[in-house]
């Protein structure tokens, strides 16, 4: 069920805003003569938590890049709240985060300096309140301890958690995340899905989850979207993936092992009958 | 074509980050951290290996100086020789070439691993100019210490030329010659000279170095290809600009 609600709660200071939702409509993107993503349109609804997943090299951190506005499409509209992503006037508008597969984490900054470069940089209060904001951000987050560690002497959940608490401190209306649960045990990763879902029930952020975790998409998601060799094949609630018969979906949701008939011998019988 | 088609293309976007960052220099005074920590990391770094540099090439220049002069008995003007080659010419472009072994492929380093690590993409969606933070204070710190560098460069250079002058048995003259000598013959203009050539240099290696990392796509050997290319491009400009700022300042 997509989400009624319209409206981000500040984790910060509890102040309400419009949420933001997001338009995707006829979305293709070039590189040089590989065709990553045809033509795909969806609608993200403000407050709604929407999940992208699909095969490897199906086009998600593309797709997610493009929203993010860090890419620019070669045909198609990409829109966060009516603007253009990639112009500076819709990011001073809208506060839109991401949180990278590899953290991205500033690696010459601690991690308290991480966190607190969006605000220094935009001047939102004096350094007692950028402390305060830090801090709590860490907090939620779990990860106050290594506030003065560097990124490179964290575990891989740890940047992970704490690539989503520098998110948090931008304040976000659009939080963005590529594979938030990649290279993590299941328990960190149930982790991660339940902080995606506690900012979305606590503080109602609209939020864009590309991912391979099923776990994820079918507990938390409003609505998933399942993009395959860069073309969106389905678009629906968990509930509606589930129940479906397409055998593209059932293959991807529910993968079998199947040790007498293994999938990559009939990739190569059919590249033999092919040739 | 493809090539000139680059070749425009690089000296484009180079234009456009440089229109870009100083756009932002309003912000300096917010940023004197990273400020300072450029001039140090550009001028308190590099100082030991442009005086080790500037004193050889002074002794280098007396020795070969000497050596010609000892036939027509020429070498009480050993001194204009060094102190006019160390000014005008040897100290800006050597410190030049020394910037950009040492600073600009550092920068290049840097910023291509920032951008191969997605920090960059980090900074875009953070509304944060990459121009303000990353290349206004380098380009600031250069300014200020490519002329700090270039004083200490020709004060080593003279002094390494004294010392071949006064203690190398087939130059044989007194400290008192040769820096009479300099004195009469380079005039503070040729120094002033020297140091808007640095200005130049240090700028554009500066420049050229921060477009290269922040364009580079791929992984660890791109950052490898990007220092190379970074080093490589800023050595052809020196020498290039070189006779140009030459031609102008004269």
């Amino acid at each position: 069920m997509i989400p009624s609600c319209s409206k981000t709660r500040n984790p910060f200071t509890g102040e309400e805003a419009n949420a933001v939702g997001v338009k995707v409509e006829g979305l293709s993107k070039k590189y040089d003569n590989a065709t990553v993503l045809k033509n795909v349109s969806f609608e993200v609804q403000p407050g709604e938590i929407f999940v992208i997943m699909g095969p490897s090299g199906s086009g998600k951190s593309v797709l997610l890049r493009q929203i993010a506005g860090l890419d620019s499409p070669t045909s198609g509209t990409v829109t966060v709240d009516g603007g253009d992503p990639s112009l500076e006037a819709t990011r001073e508008r809208v506060r839109l985060a991401l949180v990278f597969q590899a953290g991205a984490l500033f690696n010459s900054l601690s991690v308290y300096d991480n966190l607190a470069l969006y605000p220094r940089e935009h001047r939102s209060g004096d350094e007692n309140a950028i402390k305060t904001k830090v801090m709590h951000a860490l907090k939620i987050l779990s990860v106050e301890d290594a506030a003065n560690k560097f990124p490179s002497e964290l575990s891989g959940g740890m940047k992970k958690r704490v690539s989503i608490a520098r998110a948090l401190v931008m304040e976000p209306q659009l939080l963005l995340y590529d594979e938030p649960t990649s290279e993590l045990d299941p328990v960190m990763s149930a982790t991660i899905s339940e902080i995606i879902a506690t900012l979305k029930q606590e503080y109602s952020v609209t939020s864009v989850v590309v991912t391979h975790d099923r776990a994820l998409a079918l507990t938390i998601s409003n609505r998933v979207g399942i993009l395959m060799a860069g073309k969106l094949v389905t678009l629906g609630t968990p509930d509606d993936l589930n129940k479906s018969k397409d055998p593209r979906i059932v293959d991807f949701l529910n993968p079998k092992i199947d040790i007498e008939h293994p999938r990559f011998k009939k990739l190569e019988t059919h590249d033999k009958e092919t040739q | 074509m493809k090539q000139l088609n680059a070749i425009l293309e690089g000296v484009g976007s180079v234009v456009q980050l440089m229109v870009r960052a100083l756009s932002y220099a309003g912000t300096l005074p917010r940023q004197s951290a990273r400020f300072i920590e450029q001039c140090y990391m550009i001028g308190y770094t590099t100082l030991p290996i442009v005086a080790i540099l500037s004193f050889f090439i002074g002794t280098v220049l007396a020795l070969e100086a000497g050596y010609a002069m000892e036939g027509f008995g020429g070498k009480e003007y050993i001194g204009s020789l060094v102190g006019l080659s160390m000014a005008r010419e040897l100290g800006p472009m050597m410190t030049a070439v020394l910037l950009a072994g040492r600073v600009g492929s550092a920068i290049t380093a840097e910023l291509a691993s920032m951008k191969v690590y997605q920090e960059v993409d980090a900074l875009t969606t953070m509304n944060i100019p990459v121009a303000k933070i990353l290349v206004l204070p380098r380009l600031a710190a250069v300014i200020v210490m490519m002329p700090v560098l270039i004083i200490i460069a020709n004060i080593v250079g003279w002094f390494g030329g004294s010392v071949v002058a006064r203690y190398v048995s087939y130059v044989g003259i007194s400290p008192e010659t040769y820096f009479a000598a300099l004195r009469h013959f380079t005039k503070f203009k040729d120094v002033v000279n020297g140091m808007e050539k640095a200005e130049v240099f240090g700028f554009v290696v500066v420049l050229v170095c921060c477009d290269i990392g922040l364009n580079t796509r791929g992984g660890p050997r791109e950052i490898g290809a990007a220092v190379t290319r970074g080093v490589v491009v800023s050595l052809i400009l020196i020498l290039v600009l070189d006779y140009f700022v030459t031609k102008v300042l004269q």
